[in-house]
């Protein structure tokens, strides 16, 4: 066995050895439980309740009614099949004509039509995952780094690191301003960067951003603009989640908006993922986006594209799809308006059991702030409790842990990947764990022990445990001087 | 200068560097075909596309097919599926799909052989699959010795993002460049002498551009030597199934069976759909090893290039319909043999030889008594000739990193019968009046 596994450690890459894939982190462990015994509201109404993954289940009836009115769109109908062979031989990675028209129209359309994205920038790519990834291989060396604020989508660090050899540098957002990036934070990270050596090549910004459901205002979007332009640094902007923002309070304002106005602006530095997993939930279509400002990263990323193109059945569906106007507005702004619904829906009734999220208005889930039910703030503490929430209260949401938040009690609750009735299980379950909270009587247990009964993997944020530990209950409204550069919203 | 250098210094040094490989003559042909392209009423004298190694000769078949059997995600007998299939990411991929393609596969080798679904691994077509079994076996700096002459992209593939290097194993026309356990013998210890680590070696059979199978005991011989040295054994077998007489093609499959203390940790295959049943725009790679642990990571990696739920869904249904496989099967082999007989018989009438195969979308001309001088910028000057003037996008060897000059890849199965019958006068005409001859073609 020993031998064996000696010979395997010879045989393999590196790559294939290590940890790089992310997978032993606890945002995967907690699937584990749930795929295990998942929910069925008939066949097992006590299994857990999938609230991990962010999938935007609301508007497939809007989908399915279109397919039907339109079979020219599918190869594989009678009225489509003339089309078959021409689609199924085009294997071109400079992708459709037409899917790259209708993709750029529908990324203007998310963004209100106030920019135009020109169709001979859109680059495929393998999910937004190979969209990432492509991004790092562009612009980054093995040893590189890319500085991403916290608390960020566990899938980075395989996306943009574990080929590449590139390193992620965390830019910490704290809970007293709402999780905004401070033009300080961002200095302080890449000082810290510098002092030890590390070549920063850029700035990854999720935004919308996961797992916070929050979106950038104006002022510090151009804050950050101006600050990868000071550096000479790229900025990625992940956009995936564009169109899920609600449209009754305040507009999405994409990267591509700013820099339009600011004439200073380095256009070779700035760079957009995007992808139709999220706003339009089709996330097994693997329709990925590269889009850059800088005409040698679209060829290159063009050309790395073969790795990962998306299947020429589905470019010729969304090309199709995406080119119908009414039924892009109509989906559109129905989507926006079940999710707005879900989401004030789900935090109201949170708050009638006292329970806050961060007040966003975008993503697919919703930032929970469960640090009042803490034994301690600790992120032991914390996997204790998410313990409980899974194995008892029946509910896979994923700890803040997981995304890197530097402070413990936070967890991610996904809401739009479920029906209604479902939504209202979860609901009553969630009041039961506050009930069940409130009721018992906390025994602090010695931090040693609490350490030792941990048995899933623990993935604590990066650095000293110590450094992210507060001896004192934060509450939310603790203020902190806010830096002259960023504008507290609320 | 100044800004440019700037600029470059913005980039990664994968993506300034040519390790794309586009540069290449491969590459630049089609550009004289994309501008000029052939069409038999509405531009007759147009260039022909010879380049791309496609299989275009049973669409009707597969038409037929989805005509009636309606099941797609996007027909209304198949529209209850959507929902789950579009939310389908899970990177094992649909079990339906995998144990479809597992079938297919043992069907194409006769059913000597079986195939595990929980081996298929997804990935962005054959290229995604060639990198990724790279990632997972080699680290940078590390080879794989390979034969050539060998498909051009593999320089992307291989060697691109990965830092891997290839050493070319080369094989001559002395012996139809055949390859030999002496020859990767030499070329294994050579890199060694040279202090180079090579993890493995990459075989493609049939070959591309030969067309090409290797025999039975070459094979044996082959598998022996990477257990012998504990190296690996990629087998890329994507025209697997374009083979003339299907019982004759060897698997790696069946010869490590065959092949005592074989150590099946060492072997690999790269398989796809694009050439076997000429679906490339699908992207359907697979990795398949019998290594569990490179199942597990390249598994984890087809993250960066899964197959479209939509594709796999349709995929699926029509690898599981077990008669119309085993009729497009044969159909298929039999199609392509009648087109290489025409060509190559057309070819024998003017005096042009080719080595010999029994499979591809291709064969492998021999041109050399055309050249000018047996030199690769002879054979680039003859290349440019048959492209602008003669309008036929062939592949010049070298492309393929073959080590002797002369020697061209006609792809056939891309075009209808009418086109080949052009193609055909075309390169008779141009011989013979390369030759100096009058005669006329018969």
């Amino acid at each position: 066995m020993a031998a064996n596994l000696r010979n395997q450690n010879q045989l393999l890459s590196k790559m294939a050895i290590g940890d790089g894939h992310g997978e032993n982190s606890s945002y995967f462990d907690g699937w584990k439980a749930y795929d295990k015994y998942p929910y069925h509201p008939e066949e097992r109404p006590d299994g857990v309740i999938q609230m991990g993954l962010a999938e935007n289940q609301l508007c497939f009836d809007l989908i399915q009614d279109w397919l039907m009115k339109n079979p020219k769109a599918s190869i594989c109908t009678p009225d489509g099949v003339l089309n078959f062979k021409d689609t199924a031989i085009f294997q071109d990675y400079h992708g459709l004509p037409e899917f790259r028209e209708a993709i750029a129209k529908f990324m203007g359309k998310v963004r209100g039509d106030r920019v135009k994205f020109d169709p001979d920038r859109i680059v495929m790519s393998g999910g937004a995952t190979g969209a990432q990834e492509t991004i790092a291989f562009c612009l980054a060396d093995p040893g590189d780094a890319f500085l991403v604020p916290t608390p960020y989508y566990p899938g980075f660090d395989r996306d943009l690191t574990w080929r590449t050899g590139v390193q992620l540098v965390p830019v910490a957002c704290a809970s007293s301003n709402n999780f905004k990036i401070t033009k300080s934070a961002l200095e302080a990270a890449y000082g810290k960067a510098q002092e030890g050596n590390i070549r920063v090549k850029g700035l990854l910004i999720t935004n919308p951003s996961n797992p916070l459901g929050t979106i950038l205002d104006r002022e510090t979007l151009k804050a950050i603009v101006s600050f990868i332009n000071e550096k000479n640094i790229h900025l990625v902007c992940d956009e995936i989640y564009a169109a899920t923002v609600s449209t009754n309070q305040h507009n999405f304002v994409s990267v591509s908006e700013v820099i339009e106005e600011d004439t200073e602006c380095n256009r070779d530095l700035i760079h957009i993922v995007y992808s139709l997993s999220k706003d339009m939930g089709l996330p097994g279509f693997r329709v990925g986006i590269v889009y850059s400002y800088n005409d040698a990263v679209v060829n290159c990323a063009r050309k790395m594209s073969s790795f990962g193109l998306v299947s020429s059945q589905t470019q010729h569906l969304i090309a199709a799809m995406l080119s119908d106007d009414e039924f892009v507005d109509r989906f559109i702004a129905k989507s926006k308006e079940r999710l707005d619904k879900r989401r004030k829906y789900f935090t109201e009734e949170l708050k009638q059991v006292k329970i806050d999220c961060l007040n966003g208005n975008a993503g697919l889930f919703v930032w929970m702030d469960l640090r009042r039910l803490l034994k301690d703030q600790s992120f032991e503490a914390e996997m204790e409790l998410w313990k409980v929430i899974i194995n008892k209260i029946k509910l896979n949401v994923s700890p803040g842990s997981s995304f890197r938040c530097s402070e413990p009690g936070w967890f991610r609750v996904c809401i739009a990947n479920m029906d209604d009735s479902t939504m209202e299980v979860a609901l009553s379950r969630i009041a039961d764990l506050r009930q069940n909270k409130d009721q018992n009587t906390e025994v602090k247990m010695p931090a040693r022990k609490l350490c030792r009964q941990s048995s899933l993997k623990l993935s604590l944020p990066r650095g000293k445990v110590e450094d992210f530990m507060s001896p004192i209950n934060m509450s939310p409204h603790t203020p902190i001087p806010q830096s002259p550069l960023v504008r507290a919203r609320t | 200068m100044a800004v440019k250098n700037r600029k470059q210094q913005l980039l990664s040094g994968i993506a300034t560097n040519d390790g794309h490989g586009e540069n290449s003559p491969y590459f630049h042909g089609w550009d004289a075909y994309e501008r000029n392209r052939f069409h038999p009423t509405q531009n007759p004298n147009g260039v022909i596309q010879m380049g791309l190694a496609e299989n275009q000769l049973c669409f009707d078949l597969m038409e037929k097919w989805i005509k009636e059997n309606p099941k797609a995600i996007c027909t209304p007998e198949g529209v209850n599926e959507f929902k789950g299939i579009a939310l389908f990411d899970d990177y094992h991929g649909l079990m339906g799909f995998r144990e479809a393609v597992a079938k297919f596969m043992g069907k194409v080798r006769g059913n000597r052989v079986t195939f595990d679904p929980e081996r298929i691994v997804m990935s962005g077509g054959a290229t995604g699959a060639n990198e990724t079994i790279m990632f997972c076996l080699a680290d940078p700096g590390d080879a794989f010795l390979v034969p050539s002459p060998y498909d051009p992209g593999f320089d992307r593939d291989l060697g691109w993002r990965t830092r891997a290097q290839i050493v070319p194993v080369n094989c001559s026309s002395s012996n139809d460049f055949r390859l030999t356990r002496a020859a990767v013998q030499e070329a294994y210890e050579k890199a060694l002498e040279s202090n180079i680590n090579v993890k493995g070696l990459l075989l493609t059979n049939p070959s591309n551009p030969l067309g090409t199978t290797l025999e039975r005991e070459t094979l044996k011989a082959l598998v022996t030597f990477v257990n012998e040295k504990n190296i690996h054994l990629v087998c890329d077998e994507i025209y697997s199934a374009t083979t003339f007489t299907p019982s004759r093609f060897v698997s790696v499959a069946e010869v490590m069976q065959e092949v005592e203390h074989c150590n099946p940790d060492l072997i690999h295959i790269i398989y796809s759909l694009s050439k076997d049943l000429g679906l490339p725009g699908f992207r359907v790679g697979i990795v398949y090893s019998y290594n569990d642990a490179v199942v597990s990571c390249a598994r984890k990696m087809s993250s960066f290039g899964l197959v479209s739920s939509q594709s796999q869904h349709f995929l699926a249904a029509l690898l599981s319909d077990e008669e119309f496989i085993d009729n497009f099967l044969s159909e298929s082999s039999k199609r392509l043999e009648n087109r290489y007989r025409f060509l190559t018989e057309g070819l024998e009438k003017v005096g042009v030889s080719y080595v010999e195969s029994d499979a591809g979308l291709f064969f492998w001309m021999d041109l050399r008594p055309l050249l000018m001088k047996q030199t690769f910028d002879a054979e680039l000057e003859l290349w440019r000739v048959i492209v602008d003037d003669v309008k036929l996008n062939i592949s010049p060897g070298y492309s393929f990193h073959v080590s002797e000059p002369g020697w061209f890849r006609v792809c056939f199965a891309n075009m209808d019968n009418e086109t080949v019958e052009v193609a055909l006068n075309r390169i008779q005409e141009f011989v013979q009046t390369r030759n100096g001859t009058t005669e006329a073609s018969p």
